[in-house]
């Protein structure tokens, strides 16, 4: 699964990395972030790009695992 | 509590933080200063003796209070992380640019908006600036620019910004050891408890909203998101209502009283400096105080550059004077940014290119 490690980068950096990786992405994509608005953020830029993703807490932040493209 | 979900949300928060400037502004703050970051800042470093201009020096509660707020709202929704190490330095530079740039046309970001609503058609030259500026940071992100990654600290190091918040309210309250100012902006001000009580709700809905004035105009140019914009749109609809009530609403360019200055090119020029550092720092004044509030040690090194450079601002000249009338005469002096402000603001621009363009994501694997 290809991973964007975006822990610690500051807004708009973790959003601008996870478009970049579903552009040229279409299985699943793991996305690391530090703060709780990141993972809001790259969780609505995920469905706005018409993808799914579930969000789990990890021990310094969140990963977001994009879905395949359908 | 998450206000991010849905526009109405993020609509309710500039209704409540565009309600608490409008009743400030009300019961004493200097009616188009109501609630400005940069100029509130300055007040408070005026305050600590670290300029010595004495109509503006005042502990600004609602400095206090935004920090405090964001900082109990962060701690109870467990969003409080203590973090740091991207770049301080540079972020501290930000912040003295941030304060510049924002002395020179009078009033930050927010003030901006809140002196469009009164009328005052220099803030909306200087928006013109502002988006120029902001345009210019994306065009560095797009080109790979970041600040490196900032990294879980001690928890206590997130910590100090909120302490030493405390630590200013408890000198201001305690003590008569900081300065205030008697006469001009920094003796107009509501009363300690509803300033600080103002800041702390304002502070709280800010964190929760992610609300930020260069991030709002950000996500449009970038991401075509208009999330954040509808706070600013609902914050600025409130005070045009109360402006447009209370007879402050004067369309107008030179309005003295209003603490402004009609020199076009130079509230462009400040206001294009402020946009561009405030994208490359992550976030307006407003937001970085929210930020330092909820952790960040580099926002809080922003917040000290907001300081010094305040400091600077008035310590060297740098700062606008004001359109002002003379009572006697009835004859309107026009404001101006003397020499050295403007060579100040050229240096900053050209330091936000350096910063903008040469910091790469590459270089911060």
């Amino acid at each position: 699964m290809k991973e964007v490690d975006a822990r610690g980068l500051s807004c708009p950096e973790p959003v601008m990395l996870t478009e970049e990786a579903m552009k040229s992405e279409a299985g699943a994509i793991r996305v690391l972030v530090t703060e709780p608005h990141q993972k809001m953020n790259v969780e609505k830029c995920v469905w706005d790009h018409g993808r799914n993703c579930t969000s789990t807490e990890t021990e310094d932040g969140f990963a977001v695992v994009i879905e395949p493209k359908k | 509590m998450n206000l991010t979900d849905s526009k109405k949300k993020l609509a309710l928060a500039g209704l409540v933080c565009g309600l608490v400037a409008a009743c400030l502004a009300y019961f004493g703050n200097p009616a188009n200063m109501a609630f400005c970051i940069a100029c509130f800042i300055r007040d408070t470093a005026g305050a600590l003796g670290l300029h010595s201009t004495e109509t503006v020096q005042y502990a600004r509660p609602e400095i206090i209070g935004l920090v405090l707020g964001a900082f109990l709202i962060s701690a109870a929704t467990k969003e409080y992380r203590s973090t740091a190490g991207s770049s301080p330095m540079v972020r501290f530079v930000l912040g003295m640019i941030l304060a510049i740039g924002s002395l020179v046309f009078l009033g930050c970001p927010l003030r901006m908006i809140i002196r469009m609503s009164a009328g005052d058609l220099n803030a909306w030259v200087a928006l013109i600036g502002f988006i120029l500026g902001v345009g210019t940071g994306v065009i560095a992100l797009k080109k790979g620019f970041s600040l490196g990654r900032a990294h879980l600290t001690n928890r206590m190091s997130g910590g100090v910004m909120p302490v030493l918040m405390l630590g200013i309210l408890v000198l201001a309250l305690a003590t008569t050891l900081l300065k205030s100012s008697q006469s001009g902006p920094g003796s107009m001000h509501a009363p300690i408890a509803l300033s600080l009580i103002g800041g702390l709700i304002f502070g709280a809905f800010a964190q929760k909203s992610r609300m930020c004035f260069a991030g709002s105009i950000r996500d449009v140019i970038l991401m075509r998101n208009f999330d954040l914009l509808t706070i600013i749109g609902s914050f600025f609809v409130v005070m045009l209502i109360y402006n447009v009530a209370t007879g402050n609403f004067n369309l107008a360019f030179n309005t003295p009283g209003v603490i402004a200055h009609s020199e076009h090119l130079w509230n462009i020029l400040g206001m294009y400096a402020v946009g561009f550092a405030a994208v490359l720092a992550g976030g307006c004044p407003l937001r970085q105080l929210i930020l330092a509030g909820q952790g960040s040690s580099d926002s809080a090194m922003t917040v000290i550059g907001m300081f010094i450079g305040a400091a600077l601002a008035h310590n060297l000249g740098l700062a606008a004077s004001a359109t002002a009338l003379n009572p006697e005469t009835q004859e309107i002096t026009a404001g101006s940014v003397p020499l050295n402000g403007k060579a100040a603001v050229i240096i900053c621009i050209a330091v936000c290119f350096i910063i903008g363009f040469l910091n790469k994501r590459s270089e911060n694997k």
